[in-house]
């Protein structure tokens, strides 16, 4: 929790993150508010806003007086929307840093290529 | 908003001095909320002013709905863990303790124990021997256990070491998650407490200079690093926080910027990076030199 982006925001992705990689099933449990704000350290009310972000999207849903739950087929929105983002947000830094160095898109791709083959 | 706390208009004059000057917030029921400031800002007066302890010279102070000056409905319902809290002579801690269980209707016993073993303070030793460790322990102790429905704490771990201070963090927020209420801190280590708060309250010489929620503060201002012509062309018309010079290098605090003008800074080569809500709190209250040279640190 150290950038400069709202801290709901960060909660959010975090358990986008997880949901995308696997390590919260769709239709597990997720960790209630107060477990989230005990583990981070945040103020309950920041930790309400960042699973209410992911409630609105769909990711979640609330099973009243249970708890809430990852929904199914959100695994698959969000790598797709991830998919769609990768571009602006890993590709075009890439290649603007790689042009500041002098290094072509050849040799760019290169080591692409071998970063992924190790 | 359910305001548990309302301020309208308020002033506190001793003397010749104004300590608080036509002050208006309120603090919304359940939450935990900063009161934040410089040493001498009105923190404390605005605490004792709120707790029925100091009468206000002008304006009003509703807690409850109601006047806090000697009304027994209000302050029965309030804690105020003070710094400087006064104990009879030859009060031990657990005269305080016992004291406490008395008159907080909420009370906690087996809390209060549990926060005993934590915190480990010297029960049976005089309060006026402790170290200022010691009497932050005691207080803190007894502003948790007291569960009251509004807790104040003013500077509530003066002399308390990391491992305490994050102790408190921890305790609080458990037993807030499962007894919600109304919390007000007042701390000068606020980016240990920064994350802790929902709303925060800023006062400088007696008036408030900011009343917002964290969150939104958080993303209140950037450092924007970089060449100097280039930050300083970027900052030109902008409000500045506070600029700090390293030969060619420059590093601008600048409030205000939307998400299109920190792409715009990227993409004119300056680096763009967080500023915390000390450094924040810093640079409003006139600590400008201070907040740049840590903030270029960083």
């Amino acid at each position: 929790m150290d950038d400069e982006r709202p801290i709901f925001v960060q909660i959010a992705e975090q358990i986008e993150g997880q949901i995308v990689d696997g390590s919260m099933a769709e239709e597990g449990q997720v960790p209630s508010i107060n477990e989230l704000a005990a583990f981070h350290r945040i103020n309950p009310a920041t930790a309400l806003k960042g699973v209410n972000v992911l409630v609105e999207a769909g990711v979640l849903y609330k099973r009243r007086g249970i708890g809430m739950f990852v929904a199914t087929g959100a695994r698959e929105a969000l790598v797709q929307r991830r998919r769609d983002a990768f571009r602006a947000d890993y590709v075009r830094p890439l290649v603007a840093e790689a042009t500041k160095l002098s290094i072509s898109p050849a040799q760019l791709a290169d080591m692409i290529k071998k970063e992924a083959g190790r | 908003m359910n305001a548990i706390v309302e301020v309208q208009d308020l002033t506190k004059r001793f003397g010749k001095v104004e300590a608080v000057k036509h002050v208006s917030f309120a603090f919304a029921e359940e939450g935990i909320h900063g009161l934040l400031g410089r040493n001498g800002a009105g923190k404390t007066t605005l605490m004792k002013l709120m707790t029925g302890q100091e009468f206000a010279t002008e304006g009003e102070v509703r807690v409850f709905g109601h006047s806090p000056v000697e009304n027994a409905a209000v302050l029965g319902r309030v804690c105020f863990i003070n710094e400087a809290q006064v104990y009879p002579e030859d009060f031990k801690g657990r005269h305080a303790l016992k004291a406490a269980s008395r008159f907080f209707s909420r009370w906690d016993e087996a809390f209060a124990a549990r926060l005993v073993d934590d915190f480990a303070p010297p029960l049976n030793r005089p309060i006026k021997k402790m170290s200022r460790g010691q009497r932050s322990a005691i207080g803190v102790i007894v502003g948790l256990a007291s569960r009251a429905e509004l807790t104040f704490f003013d500077e509530p771990y003066a002399g308390l070491d990391a491992v305490a201070r994050q102790m408190f963090y921890d305790h609080l927020l458990a037993d807030y998650a499962a007894h919600p209420r109304t919390v007000v801190l007042s701390t000068h280590l606020i980016d240990e407490a920064a994350n802790l708060l929902e709303r925060v309250v800023v006062v400088d010489e007696g008036s408030v200079i900011i009343d917002a929620d964290a969150e939104d503060l958080r993303s209140q201002a950037v450092t924007l690093v970089g060449k100097a012509d280039g930050a300083h062309a970027f900052a030109a018309g902008r409000e500045v926080l506070g600029v700090q010079q390293l030969g060619g290098l420059a590093s601008v605090t600048v409030a205000g910027l939307s998400d299109t003008d920190r792409q715009e800074a990227r993409e004119a080569g300056l680096e763009v990076g967080p500023v915390s809500l000390q450094q924040l709190v810093v640079s409003r209250t006139g600590g400008r030199t201070a907040d740049t040279s840590e903030g270029a640190l960083q």
